[in-house]
């Protein structure tokens, strides 16, 4: 390539590199940096701290800091320190499009059991292709830690690709980063903390809550109690947020709708009301019940989340199912190690468990990996143990198998492709029985988000249909499958892609045979 | 279908049983069974999901071996009308297509190739850019020759599993999904096919249709016949207004582009990625997804405003002399192989239909491409006719 080309003669090389500087990622940054290695974090954002400590642009950084953002700073101010000695280098700013394993590399193929590199070998494995505000750059690196979080799941129902619906945990980026709600008078609804932490937020910007509507019953937050007994310091910590959340909303006359869903959200070009309906346990609609009609302009709905698994699916790690972690997210040891010798994941990435959890796994991975290259510095691995308080707290986000299956036909599951789920229904009839059949069947998931926001939901409503009862439901979803990882990871502006080039530039193969 | 509770029981009797469901064992299973014959197709995996369906769709003669020119006319013909045979939508747009030269090295190559494939029958003819940017306006003034040919188009190959599935049941087909074949013996008066879960479906006459995968088959027959395996990368963009409305591809045959009517450009041309027949296309070289979407660029400037949504790769078979490898056989009675087209989506369904006139005790309009060559004589010699 040439100089002034869109790729660089030679790759950036690093030991380690890290893609998702929140709580997991910059954890094992400021540990591998400690141990001695060379390491290169990539994230989306302009400042490290990830979707959770997510930072405000610093013409907005004069208000008062939440603790969220406090505790985002100390995790920043070591990355920063390893950034001044070179020791840990940020890219910000930079959209990861391609990661691959080098032909040819050491450790051989994904499969058996989580392993770590062998040290002996100094070459890189993996390749990460990244655009970054100065243009695209290639980095190669020995060890490769994922930790890019999690992916909000949506359950759709009528009406929920109208402007002004937007997600409750999209909710939090804008009113964390920006400081603004999404509306003047924002309905919110959904399952999980972030119902309270959103209504509180909401609130806070001076915007009106028009409702909090919880598909969870008193019930089932009293079902988390055991496991917060036998965590009572963590618990009462995570009980006193949340108590300030719901203080700050009964305060200003809003109380959450318990065991009530969206029926539909109505509205043209912009949301105008949301219709409102109890829900059963299972978080189905209760046919025939009286709904209500709330007026508003926004809606902040979101039911649950979902490790984000496009950079592991697409190197082919080995994956698990498990409803309670959030689906589907890649096997580890309890160091981080995938199937794949080399790459390693940590945070909600491997298994939804909440920031506080993140930390420490991000910490025991980046241990892991800075002994497994064989860094002179590196301590002996304390591996993170799962406490029962994150399993229970992401267990009342779990998607709901019943919710899909109240989706009516008319309703857009997939919104890239306009697909719906009468068409998700015929294929099925049609033969098509794992999801990426799914996908050539029908277009489903083959839009600009690559199935990232469908694809739960279209698993889901494919093994229902193909489930032999409820209690195979998830057996089912394991049969159905994740959707064949697929470069380029995010969408990738051709223009910045190929930089300036000439014709010479481009390496046309040999001609094919006449 | 009934096992019994014998795993080594017959799981079936059929005339003709067919392994590999991608376009060639689906359009020789569809014939079989339209002339007659009881037809059981095995695919260890859904129908048309590898290179069947993960191929660019261009349906093209100017990608086209010479040799094989008549059969990709013929095969171009099919696929146009193939709501009329197949009953279901394939998603065929017929179009112009060009070839483009940039430099004075590919002018000479595609003014060769084009001539070649002129006497062989395609209409192709070589018009100056001015015209060519009549043809397609979206064109860049790059290209200092162009080669013009009104039979081009191309099909959605990600729609052909299902199309094919829906044809295949009502032509009653019985369909082994989701099941790999694991061996073949012989039977009496036939072939049995061992199922993946022990079954054994036993055809008096089999054809293997196995892409990439025909050389182990061809080893249960005793049979050696190499097969290469492309790694060809396609690329996808997000919707865009319309910027093109031709197929465009140039003088070395490299590059495929082409605007689908939801207004995504996908970009092909067989630029290498990362794979073999064991892991299937693993991953995506992006030095060659660069080159390939550059060399895209070049031709179409429009496109640089749009984004890059989905790639991968897919696998093509290849034989030592990059012909087909289409007919009985040898030593082995009533056993017939189907594969190895190069650059064989325009052409291929035409020559597994041929192979079903054959199979069907006919003379085929055309002759198929025996594979003894490629067993006797080693890898190098010129295709000979049945």
């Amino acid at each position: 390539m040439s100089a002034d080309g869109a790729l660089p003669a030679a790759p950036r090389a690093v030991e380690a590199a890290v893609i998702g500087a929140g709580p997991a990622g910059a954890s094992a940054a400021v540990v591998l940096a400690e141990a001695g290695c060379d390491v290169l974090v990539i994230d989306e954002a302009p400042r490290p701290g990830g979707r959770i400590w997510c930072a405000p642009p610093p013409a907005l950084d004069g208000g008062r800091p939440s603790a969220e953002a406090a505790a985002g700073d100390s995790l920043r101010d070591p990355l920063g320190d390893r950034l001044a000695a070179s020791r840990a280098a940020l890219l910000a700013d930079t959209v990861v499009w391609s990661v691959g394993r080098i032909e040819g590399a050491p450790g051989g193929a994904a499969g058996g059991a989580p392993g770590g590199a062998a040290p002996e070998d100094a070459r890189p494995r993996f390749r990460i292709d990244v655009l970054t505000p100065e243009g695209p750059v290639a980095v190669v690196a020995r060890s490769l830690l994922v930790a890019i979080g999690t992916t909000e799941r949506v359950i759709p129902f009528p009406g929920w690709t109208t402007p002004g619906v937007v997600g409750l945990a999209a909710t939090t980026q804008l009113l964390k980063n920006q400081g603004m709600a999404p509306g003047r008078r924002v309905a919110v609804a959904g399952a999980g903390p972030l119902l309270a932490s959103v209504a509180a937020g909401v609130l806070e910007t001076g915007a009106e809550v028009a409702a909090v509507a919880d598909i969870a019953g008193p019930g089932d937050w009293l079902a988390a109690l055991p496991a917060l007994a036998r965590e009572p310091r963590r618990a009462a910590r995570g009980a006193a947020r949340g108590a300030g959340w719901w203080m700050a909303c009964l305060r200003r006359g809003v109380r959450p709708a318990f065991r009530t869903g969206v029926v539909a959200a109505e509205g043209g070009d912009r949301l105008e009301a949301v219709v409102l309906g109890p829900v059963d346990r299972a978080g189905a609609p209760v046919a025939g019940a009286p709904t209500r009609r709330v007026a508003c302009d926004a809606l902040a709905v979101g039911h649950g989340l979902a490790p984000a698994t496009e950079i592991t699916r697409l190197m082919r790690a080995r994956h698990v199912f498990d409803r309670d972690l959030g689906g589907w997210y890649p096997r580890t040891d309890h160091q981080g190690r995938t199937t794949v010798p080399g790459l390693y994941v940590a945070g909600d990435a491997a298994g939804v468990r909440g920031a506080a959890f993140a930390t420490l796994a991000g910490a025991g991975t980046g241990l892991a990996m800075a002994r497994d290259l064989a860094a002179a510095g590196a301590p002996p691995p304390a591996p993170a143990r799962e406490g029962p308080v994150w399993r229970a707290m992401s267990r009342l986000t779990r998607q709901r198998p019943a919710m899909s299956a109240a989706i009516s036909p008319q309703t857009v599951v997939c919104r890239c492709e306009g697909v719906t789920r009468a068409e998700i229904d015929a294929a099925v009839d049609d033969g098509a029985h794992d999801i990426n059949q799914l996908k050539h069947f029908t277009r489903c998931g083959m839009g600009p988000c690559q199935g990232r926001i469908c694809g739960d939901v279209a698993a889901e409503l494919l093994a229902l249909r193909l489930a032999d009862g409820m209690a195979d439901i998830d057996a089912a979803r394991r049969r159905v499958g994740q959707w064949t990882g697929r470069s380029p990871l995010r969408p990738v502006p051709l223009d910045a892609m190929i930089g300036a080039f000439t014709y010479d530039d481009i390496p046309v193969p040999d001609p094919a045979p006449l | 279908m009934s096992a019994g509770h014998d795993p080594a029981a017959p799981a079936g009797r059929v005339d003709a049983v067919i392994v590999g469901g991608g376009i060639h064992g689906c359009t020789l299973a569809l014939f079989l069974a339209r002339g007659g014959m009881s037809v059981a197709l095995v695919e260890r995996g859904p129908l048309c999901r590898e290179a069947s369906g993960t191929n660019a769709g261009t349906l093209t003669m100017q990608m086209t071996r010479v040799a094989l020119i008549p059969y990709a006319l013929a095969g171009h013909a099919m696929w146009a009308n193939a709501r009329a045979w197949l009953g279901h939508d394939v998603g065929t747009v017929v179009c112009d297509g060009l070839s483009l030269a940039f430099t004075q090295r590919e002018a000479e190559i595609l003014t060769y190739r084009a001539g070649r494939r002129c006497e062989a029958g395609a209409p192709i003819e070589l018009i100056s850019p001015a015209q060519a940017r009549t043809i397609e306006p979206g064109l860049s003034t790059h290209p200092i020759l162009a080669a013009h040919c009104p039979v081009d188009g191309y099909a959605s190959a990600y729609q052909t599993g299902r199309a094919y599935r829906r044809a295949l049941l009502e032509a009653g087909v019985t369909l082994y999904e989701g099941l790999a074949a694991s061996d073949i013996e012989p039977a009496s008066g036939g072939h049995a096919v061992r199922l993946a879960d022990g079954r054994r479906i036993v055809g008096t006459r089999l054809a293997l249709c196995g892409g990439v995968w025909l050389e182990p088959m061809l080893g249960w027959l005793g049979v050696h016949l190499p097969i290469k395996v492309l790694v060809n990368q396609v690329a996808v963009t997000e919707r865009m207004p319309p910027v093109m409305r031709t197929v465009i591809g140039i003088a070395s045959g490299l590059l495929s582009l082409k605007q689908f009517a939801n207004g995504s450009v996908v970009i092909g041309g067989g630029w290498q990625g990362i794979g073999d027949r064991e892991r299937g296309g693993e991953a995506l070289r992006p030095e060659a997804l660069v080159g390939n979407v550059r060399l895209a660029c070049h031709a179409i400037p429009a496109m640089r405003s749009g984004r890059l949504v989905r790639a991968w790769a897919g696998l093509e078979a290849e034989t030592a002399d990059a012909m087909p490898a289409v007919g009985p056989v040898p030593g082995v009675d009533n056993a017939f192989v189907c594969g190895s087209v190069h650059s064989g989506y325009t052409s291929g369904l035409y020559i597994a239909r041929l192979l079903a006139e054959r199979m069907l005790g006919r003379e085929p309009a055309l002759p198929l491409f025996p594979i003894d060559r490629l067993l006797d004589r080693g890898p190098g010699t010129a295709a000979a006719a049945e």
